[in-house]
């Protein structure tokens, strides 16, 4: 069942981006972080010296958590929004 | 677009909005910077300019709130810089940052930082797992990408948010696995008198309840965390009671509560980067948060040109913040010759004394939200406490042991603060261990300010600057 609220926003339709290669479905507007997380995405990396999976955690570009790779760069996924064919690279280290 | 100004705000929040117009109307020229794609902070944070509101969506007065500062901030006439990531301020002041177009940076002879909060989550086994969040990150989500956190989330830590978020989730069509509230309805009740003060807040909080009570969302109170965990199909968190100090009870421990997400938040901390970075003079307040910037009445730090105002000069809430924002724009239209000294206190006496209303109601919610050094003394030894370099709690405690005096002596042993957070997620906690043993948090110190304050790509800062770029001096003949 989706996680977006139907009721109170039309959304753009939608346009699909690629994480590590799979498409993943996402409306225009929303962040990169929050479209993986609707997708049920929600390990974006490992923690450097333990190893330990990690996800968005404060969705405000503060905590670095949710770091993915766009366009050669790293960039909080959370401040990231989608657009179409946009590739998505997760499993950064730090 | 470099260039210069009388004022540079840095952050479009309420107080950033509120110092942004206050100051064009005595016809300096302003420019607000902002990480975001609009004003309203993470408060007023609207949704996404792609998405349409339908015509039938609930009228909330937040949104209300937050579209007119929009709305005051766009027809004052204020240059504005949205999406755009400070990572360097000068003294002087010259400010950098980087933008969809690569570096930039402006300089004004007067710098007001409105930057918020940190959301403060104290650890606990698991909450490094995915699918455990901040409870602002709850509400980022449900305001601005109007997404569920989860179906079925469970919803924990302190403060006024925990109903908030709750209600939220309901209105988008989920519901609550439960609402673990560290505080105790005597917490609450403490809080009546300033609550009273603001009937309209107290009026939408007592809705929240009885609408979580009618919709079955078991509340517990006096109850944390005692560890999350991994399940076949999601999470499963372990409750756990705790006592008036927020410690866990030895027997406390609950049913497992079976869930799809975490949102969890143990209140918010003032964002003091900018005037850390600046040297500008702290005190420690927990009542407000932490530390914050000292500052005078009109909000001036003790630095010249450098005011603070909102949430990140002490916790005091969204209304106190816009006026505080006000207060500050006065300042430095007064500081910078454009306002004489009686028309000043004309214009702000007004606003000072709708302050002190407004901060009553902010001040207490904070209160409420304060760390209590027995919750950071809870954390086990084995729970990673620096999420960015995986930091224990108990190697914290073993340099404390060592020797480790203050948080950058901290730091610099073990690497706790030292990540690309910069200190955000673990320097409540951290710090309070700290001061366990020197003391006081205000002997513990604070992180020192350094920058890049946001990891900044190298190749963003040289923009199209070259190795033949670079001013070789002419060899000197042999």
């Amino acid at each position: 069942m989706s996680l977006r609220i139907g009721h109170t926003v039309d959304r753009p339709g939608a346009v699909t981006i690629t994480v590590d290669g799979t498409p993943v479905s996402a409306h225009p507007g929303e962040s990169v972080a929050a479209a993986l997380f609707a997708a049920g995405r929600r390990r974006l990396r490992e923690s450097p010296r333990a190893g330990a999976p990690r996800g968005m955690f404060c969705l405000m570009g503060a905590c670095q958590e949710c770091v993915v790779i766009v366009g050669g760069r790293r960039v909080p996924a959370c401040q990231t929004p989608v657009s179409e064919g946009l590739a998505v690279t997760t499993g950064v280290p730090w | 677009m470099s260039g210069a100004y009388d004022l540079i705000v840095l952050g479009a929040g309420p107080a950033g909005v509120g110092a942004a117009v206050t100051a064009r109307s005595h016809g300096l020229s302003v420019l607000v910077v902002d990480e975001n794609e609009t004003t309203g902070g993470q408060v007023y944070r609207a949704t996404p300019q792609a998405f349409a509101t339908r015509a039938d969506a609930p009228a909330n007065p937040d949104k209300k709130e937050g579209a007119g500062q929009r709305q005051s901030l766009l027809a004052s006439g204020a240059a504005v810089a949205f999406r755009h990531s400070v990572w360097q301020v000068s003294p002087g002041y010259r400010v950098d940052a980087v933008g969809q177009g690569g570096p930039v940076h402006w300089s004004a002879p007067a710098v007001i930082a409105a930057t918020g909060t940190t959301e403060r989550v104290v650890p606990f086994p698991g909450w490094t797992l995915p699918g455990v969040i901040g409870l602002a990150a709850a509400t980022i989500l449900l305001k601005s990408q109007q997404m569920l956190p989860g179906r079925r989330p469970v919803i924990a830590g302190c403060g006024p948010l925990l109903a908030a978020v709750a209600v939220a989730v309901l209105d988008g069509g989920g519901k609550p696995a439960a609402v673990l509230d560290l505080s105790g309805p005597g917490d609450w009740l403490a809080a009546l008198p300033a609550l009273a003060s603001r009937p309209d807040l107290a009026l939408r909080g007592l809705g929240w309840v009885v609408r979580l009570k009618a919709a079955g969302v078991p509340v517990h109170f006096r109850t944390g965390i005692a560890a999350v965990r991994e399940t076949a199909d999601g999470l499963a968190v372990t409750p756990c009671r705790v006592d008036a100090d927020r410690r866990p009870l030895p027997d406390g421990a609950g049913q497992d509560i079976e869930t799809d997400c975490v949102a969890v938040g143990h209140g918010l901390t003032p964002g003091t980067e900018i005037t850390r970075l600046l040297r500008a003079r702290h005190r420690f307040d927990a009542a407000l948060g932490g530390w914050v910037a000292e500052h005078d009445a009109d909000f001036r730090t003790s630095l010249p040109g450098l005011y603070v105002a909102g949430d990140g000069a002490g916790i005091s809430g969204a209304a106190a913040a816009h006026l505080q924002g006000q207060l500050a724009g006065l300042a430095v239209a007064r500081d910078l010759g454009r306002l004489g000294a009686d028309a000043h206190e004309t214009a702000a006496a007004p606003v000072r004394k709708r302050l002190a209303a407004a901060q009553r109601f902010g001040r207490a919610m904070a209160r409420l939200m304060a760390l209590r050094p027995a919750h950071a003394a809870s954390v086990a030894p084995d729970t990673v406490v620096c999420r960015c370099e995986d930091v224990t709690r108990g190697e914290i405690d073993e340099a404390v042991a060592a020797g480790a005096r203050d948080v950058n002596q901290l730091k610099a042993w073990t690497r706790c603060g030292m990540g690309p957070c910069q200190g955000r997620m673990c320097g409540e906690t951290a710090a309070s261990l700290v001061a366990e043993a020197v003391g006081s948090r205000g002997a513990a110190g604070l992180w020192t300010g350094r920058a890049p304050l946001r990891p900044v790509p190298m190749d963003l800062l040289t923009g199209d600057f070259t190795y033949a770029d670079i001013p070789l001096p002419k060899a000197a003949p042999l």
